[in-house]
């Protein structure tokens, strides 16, 4: 295909520097080219949220976002949140309200949540509702997430 | 252990994004597939050319359906069944197509990228044959056959007959009927389907790992195919991204991967990506159901005949058969029902369109949105309160065990507890008034009930599918100690999100007496015991539950014993808990560690004719099935604007038996309603009449968000269940049984001073929109 250009991005606080395809998918890049198979691939079209990253503190979709599109940036992924041994605060409060069933929407729900939490006063349950619409989970009917993201947001206090 | 709120052991893992899907998985030198599909309904193919796609840099191979020939065998979904024809599934379109989405040619590349690429370059020459697409149609005589072999598209017919339904109905004070249909419908697990196989060419040996929840099911049938021993075909399945039914059948591009990778001696990975999911995964649904329900002035329910059309696609799925989805419908029609009169009737007829198979609630979601709406609608005839309605009819604790007029026997279960607690939770008295004066307002609020049975846990008796010559009915745990005394208790059930190596170990941890964290779950791979299906139709809790039972207690009796003799005390003075046994005569203890030391590492520690290992494997067959039962009340406010509908209130009240884990079981019911609010409301697979499939993308067929559904409150009752060795009910399934019904009656109360009564879901604004319309008209009111 065409030319393959050389981008260098920050994932969970290391540097890669890598050649790629510029039609390589975010999502793929991070999967295949740099084994960091947390971030799913759901729809490819941009509707479940599966595959949502941080890219520079704010949440974007990886299936609708070209890896060299990434270039120079910070991304955060699922694995930036916390390990087995220890669990980041968002994973935790998923885990204590039953937050996920077959986990695979899990990663997506986990970075959109770590947005909002920075952006958003989530003091509502509607409020969070509409934070997460653009996520779909099929296990859980999503009343268990609310419960996880109120708790998350109770904790946090009033956005400065 | 069981009956508490225990965090679930499968989570940090998926939560750290280390979970291991199968895509996930990609072995050193594994080469992509990509699928070109069928883009006609009904089609001979003429012939096949792959022009260019060899130029494109990175592709290794391309194959059709004639380039297989003599690899495999074709997987045959038999059936007991009289009247019906066994459609045989091949890895890829042989000769004709049948639907739009069928694969016909496979691109095998270096990347999934390069084999995307190289299918622009394929023409097929179709040569375009006649098809009903419709199920009223496809059933006439005289109509284009989409299997020749088999002389006619209604491949499956069958009936259920009690009493004498034609006079019952002619002779009743007041009857009610009507054609319902729950559209055709998919199930969009998060994870698209995916499957990895490799060949290991020292053992001749396949091995597959599949985004599926019948590992067990699949490697039998893979065997046959491949014509391999057992020892040499293994399915795994990872973690499993969920499947509602959708990954429970065996698909094509299972073989078509183990095919593959024996003929090329590389790993060879499948994934499919949204639209072919939503074009090629098993659908649901899609019953016409003709039926009348007769019923005294009372509303004592009289007679019941159903005249059920089940489109069931192009073929016949594996092991299932077309016969699931319809022929459930006429099963479990009567509901939890005191009826004596009962005839249903089915006809399974082909049309091209992607097969049927098992979705959450198999058949009843259906039968019991009929079912339920007749009931509400014979209630309104006779100006009874619908609730009423049902504590009139439904089976009291004094009739159990009551066998339905379609021969399904109901045992000892909570059907007028739930209909009595639902009603309690939401105050159903005050809940009337409310939606009387909101009706008073002109606005337009209406309240449905919906109350089912369901079979869960079915064991050796029945099949699980009708006729199905494969038994699913037991499960085998095998649980070892091992030499550092840990624990290991391998099970044939394939969790996909249902917790069950958490609560699988909750029961371990309390039969056995040791601690949780002891016990390492093992699911999800056909070679841990010697026969597995999988996880399906509600069954694992309460026959791998069962298994776990009756395995830990034999094993616990082995380390009783050996410890009687290291601690020397009389084996019935001793117990286990918590991975201490204790003697009740004296103060000594030892831990399962220190037996586990002595029995296999401490020679002569215990003498050597009374040395056993500490390993075990128990097989349980509840024999019957279990009756789970619900009742589910809802509340909804339909927006005169835009004719959306709002869900303000809702419960469901559910019997399921001992509960092993409560959070999970909430979990569960939460996210069985959601897909049944779906259902109701917004999810519909739609071919056009050209065949065409239209609803290809997450953004046409849509699944419900956060914002769509409303906090569901939830009534847990505990109904005692003595035939079965744990206690439990199987209840993974029924939130998508009771909400389609319970909202439709909801929608139609709404909308009853327009006399509308819904008959088609989901009950979309659309639909909404012109049913108003025509009432309107009809009533001439403006």
């Amino acid at each position: 295909m065409s030319e393959r250009t050389e981008i260098a991005v920050s994932v969970n606080g290391l540097s890669y520097t890598r050649t790629v395809e510029p039609r390589m998918l975010l999502a793929d890049f991070l999967r295949h080219e740099l084994g960091l198979t947390g971030t799913h691939v759901g729809c490819e079209h941009g509707v479940c949220g599966a595959c949502t990253v941080l890219l520079d503190g704010r949440s974007a979709r990886s299936c609708l976002t070209l890896a060299v599109q990434a270039d120079g940036a910070d991304i955060e992924t699922v694995e930036g949140q916390g390990t087995v041994e220890k669990l980041g605060r968002i994973q935790q409060a998923f885990r204590d309200h039953h937050g996920l069933q077959c986990g695979f929407c899990t990663p997506g729900f986990i970075m959109t949540i770590a947005d909002m939490l920075r952006h958003h006063s989530l003091d509502s349950d509607e409020e969070i509702r509409e934070a997460l619409s653009g996520n779909i989970c099929r296990c859980t009917g999503y009343e268990h997430i609310v419960n996880a993201v109120r708790e998350l947001a109770k904790e946090r206090g009033a956005l400065k | 252990m069981v009956g508490q709120r225990i965090k679930r052991t499968e989570d940090p893992r998926l939560l750290a994004g280390v979970g291991r899907y199968v895509d996930d998985i990609t072995p050193q030198g594994t080469l992509h597939i990509a699928i070109r599909r069928s883009d006609q309904p009904h089609a001979r193919i003429r012939s096949i050319d792959v022009g260019e796609a060899f130029a494109v840099p990175g592709v290794v191979a391309i194959f059709d359906a004639a380039d297989l020939d003599g690899d495999l065998k074709p997987a045959v979904p038999t059936s007991k069944m009289k009247n019906y024809y066994a459609t045989p599934i091949w890895p890829l379109a042989r000769g004709k197509v049948r639907y739009v989405g069928e694969p016909v040619v496979a691109v095998v590349a270096e990347s999934r990228y390069a084999a995307e690429d190289a299918l622009e370059h394929i023409s097929i020459d179709y040569e375009p044959l006649p098809f009903a697409i419709r199920q009223t149609d496809a059933v006439a005589d005289d109509v284009p056959l989409l299997h020749e072999e088999a002389g006619t598209n209604v491949i499956i017919s069958r009936e259920f007959a009690r009493g004498d339904v034609d006079k019952a109905i002619q002779d009743a004070p007041v009857t009610v009927k009507g054609i319902f249909r729950m559209t055709r419908k998919t199930a969009v697990a998060m994870e698209n389907r995916s499957y990895l196989a490799e060949w290991d060419k020292r053992r001749l040996a396949l091995t597959l790992h599949s985004s599926t929840n019948i590992p067990g099911v699949i490697r039998d049938v893979l065997a046959s195919c491949f014509d391999l021993p057992g020892n040499r075909m293994r399915v795994v399945a990872p973690d499993v991204g969920g499947s509602f039914g959708g990954k429970g059948s065996l698909y094509h591009e299972e073989m078509l991967v183990c095919a593959l990778a024996r003929k090329l001696g590389r790993p060879i990975k499948y994934t499919s990506d949204r639209l072919e999911d939503l074009s090629s995964t098993s659908q649901a649904f899609d019953e016409l159901m003709d039926v009348e329900l007769a019923v005294d002035r009372d509303g004592k329910l009289l007679g019941l005949r159903a005249d059920v059309i089940g489109d069931i696609g192009a073929y016949s799925i594996y092991p299932w058969t077309g016969a699931l989805e319809p022929v459930q419908v006429v099963s479990f029609l009567p509901g939890p029902y005191r009826l004596e009169h009962y005839r249903g009737r089915i006809r399974g007829v082909l049309t091209p369109k992607p097969p049927t198979g098992p979705y959450r609630g198999v058949g009843r979601p259906s039968s019991t949105f009929a079912m339920e709406r007749l009931i509400d609608m014979a209630a309104r005839k006779i100006g009874l309160d619908p609730a009423e309605m049902r504590r009139r009819n439904l089976v009291t604790a004094e009739e159990f065990p009551y066998r339905t007029g379609s021969g399904i026997i109901w045992d000892k279960s909570a059907f007028q507890e739930c209909l009595r607690a639902a009603c309690d939770y939401l105050d159903y008295p005050s809940l009337v008034r409310e939606r009387d004066k909101a009706r008073a307002e002109g606005r337009w609020v209406g309240i449905g009930l919906a109350s089912y049975a369901e079979l869960t846990g079915i064991g050796s008796r029945i099949s699980a599918a009708p006729g199905m010559p494969i038994n699913t009915g037991t499960e085998t745990s095998a649980i070892r100690i091992d030499a550092t005394g840990a624990i290991t208790a391998a099970f044939g059930i394939s969790s996909h999100g249902q917790g069950l190596e958490t609560t699988l170990a909750q029961i371990i941890a309390d039969e056995l007496g040791c601690t949780m964290e002891d016990v390492e779950v093992q699911h999800g791979d056909s070679a841990l015991v010697p026969m597995s299906t999988g996880t399906f139709a509600s069954r694992s809790a309460v026959i791998g539950g069962g298994a776990a039972i009756v395995a830990s207690r034999t094993l616990k009796a082995k380390v009783l014993r050996a410890a009687a003799h290291l601690m020397n005390q009389p084996v019935e003075e001793l117990d286990a808990s918590g991975g201490i046994i204790r003697s009740r005569a004296s103060n000594i203890s030892m831990t399962f560690k220190d037996v586990a030391n002595a029995v296999y590492s401490q020679m002569g520690a215990i003498p050597r004719e009374q040395r056993e290992d500490l390993a075990v494997s128990e097989t349980y067959d509840p024999y019957l099935g279990t009756a789970c039962s619900s009742t589910h009340l809802a509340m909804v406010e339909i927006d005169p604007e835009t004719y959306g509908v709002n869900i303000k209130r809702y419960v469901v009240a559910e019997d399921c038996g001992r509960i092993i884990n409560p959070m999970i079981v909430d979990g569960q019911v939460q996210g069985a309603v959601v897909q049944g609010i779906g259902a109701a409301l917004l999810e519909e697979i739609v071919y056009d009449d050209q065949g065409q499939f239209v609803t290809a993308s997450l953004a046409d067929y849509l699944v419900p968000v956060a914002t769509n559904v409303p906090p569901i409150g939830i009534v847990h009752i505990e109904a005692d269940l003595p035939n079965n060795i744990g206690g439990f009910r199987g209840m993974g399934e029924g939130g998508t049984i009771g909400a389609p019904a319970a909202i439709a009656n909801a929608v139609s109360d709404a909308l009853s001073p327009l006399s509308i009564e819904v008959d088609t879901l989901p009950v979309t604004p659309e639909r909404i929109f012109r049913m108003v319309e025509a009432a309107r008209a009809r009533n001439k009111v403006v």
